[in-house]
């Protein structure tokens, strides 16, 4: 293509600048190797602009495909140890309702995780990566899975709070610009909204009933409030990768956006529940239609995320442990797999 | 922690009522076909999204090329009297 498409480029190099005929091939290369490119990148912006989904195997800058392993493997480690704080009530729920409940429930967040990994394998990156990633610690989870559940009514808070955030952060995100996250997403918002209703109904169930059932679905809200707060990102001012990402229409809303919303919802939810959000600087402000409400601590933020929160370490041990610990499993279903596949040609 | 003993990757189609067609739905690792169905099963259909399971090992999926598509479908954009509404037909001809 260089040949013929530059030929004035070529001429007007050697002229000019006395450049031999094999440089100036070179050089040529290069313009045209730039220049395709820039029609993929204008190309690939249209699309974006038109709010044409971005497929597997279309060209994307490798910063897209970057941003997107990172929150999609992100998103998927979130689900498969977000099961572990709850499975730690599975054996103890008050009756066999609440524990068929939260076994689907706990099973559900198993099947988003696999979703959301396959969406990531999509862009390129195989799963024993991801795994690697995650039990290495390179990669980061949401850091509300790091605190620990006490009581029975934590399992309540975790529903109505942590999925309720959760389903916020997820809505506008099946409608990303990438077509496998917009598609799985568009799966696990069907199946979490049953999610947030059961732990609602938990904590109406306890705020309703004795003196410390209410006490205990009240020191649950106090104890995820601000966590669940969290889970929505640092400030707007501080997250280094939400203007692009709103760009690229991977992210929909900003994480202050969603934070607002959130509170403002969530507090009408808790006056009907009688408990009281624990916030000193709560307060509706007529004007902008909206609640202000007080700063969550971001030093206690960023020093989860750090690995330092009260389970971290649990956590990731316990992850890596069923990882390793089942590995005789998937040799043992890959022999056998070889196995039969070898009896299969014999015959 | 091995690579190289990673189960393989399969794609999954589901037919959601008898009278549809199957429809991709999404992939999933399996060691063999009959454990992908299992899989696909317990991943794809906890809420009776399905009647029929096809499972196809990804590598055996031959898919048309992004950079292709002007070649492959530009033809058929100036064919517009392959629809029906290119007709002009009187306003008393019914049924038709």
């Amino acid at each position: 293509m260089s040949k013929w498409c530059f030929i004035s480029t070529r001429k007007s190099l050697i002229e000019k600048r006395n450049i031999t005929g094999a440089k100036c091939h070179y050089l040529c290369q290069q313009i045209s190797a730039t220049m395709s490119i820039q029609t993929q990148i204008d190309q690939f912006e249209q699309k974006i602009g038109s709010d044409i989904t971005i497929e597997p195997k279309d060209w994307m800058p490798d910063d897209y495909r970057k941003t997107l392993i990172r929150q999609i493997s992100q998103h998927a480690h979130s689900e498969i140890v977000g099961m572990l704080p709850e499975g730690n009530w599975i054996t103890r729920a008050p009756s066999l309702r609440r524990k068929a409940v939260l076994l689907a429930k706990v099973q559900d967040e198993a099947g988003h995780g696999l979703y959301l990994y396959s969406a990531a394998e999509t862009l390129g990156v195989s799963r024993d990566q991801l795994y690697d990633q995650l039990h290495s610690g390179v990669a980061k989870y949401s850091s509300i899975f790091n605190y620990p559940t006490l009581t029975w009514a934590d399992i309540g808070a975790i529903g109505w709070l942590v999925d309720g955030a959760a389903i916020m952060n997820q809505v506008p995100l099946c409608r990303t610009s990438y077509g496998p996250y917009a598609r799985a997403m568009v799966r696990v918002c069907k199946e979490e909204s049953f999610h947030q209703r059961q732990g609602y109904e938990i904590m109406l169930t306890l705020s309703k009933g004795s003196d410390i059932q209410r006490k205990m679905a009240q020191d649950a809200l106090n104890r995820w409030w601000w966590p669940s707060l969290m889970m929505f990102g640092p400030p707007d001012a501080e997250s280094p990768n939400t203007e692009k990402s709103v760009r690229w229409k991977i992210k929909r809303f900003t994480n202050d956006e969603l934070r607002q919303k959130f509170v403002d919802v969530t507090v009408e939810q808790a006056k009907i529940l009688g408990l009281t959000v624990p916030d000193k600087d709560l307060q509706w402000n007529e004007e902008t239609g909206h609640y202000e409400f007080g700063t969550p601590n971001w030093a206690e933020f960023k020093n989860v995320v750090a690995g330092n929160g009260p389970c971290n370490k649990q956590r990731l041990e316990t992850r890596k442990q069923a990882w390793e610990k089942g590995q005789w499993v998937r040799d043992a279903a890959m022999a056998h797999a070889e196995k039969r596949k070898n009896r299969k040609k014999a015959a | 922690m091995s690579n190289k003993n990673e189960w393989p990757l399969w794609e999954v189609f589901i037919r959601s009522k008898a009278g549809l067609d199957h429809k991709h739905v999404g992939s999933l690792h399996a060691a063999d076909a009959e454990m992908a169905i299992e899989n696909a099963r317990d991943v794809y259909t906890r809420r009776m999204e399905g009647v029929s399971i096809w499972v196809v090992e990804s590598k055996n999926i031959i898919a048309s090329d992004p950079k292709q598509s002007d070649s492959l479908y530009e033809p058929a954009a100036d064919k517009v009297y392959r629809h029906p509404t290119f007709y002009n037909l009187p306003d008393e001809v019914k049924y038709m």
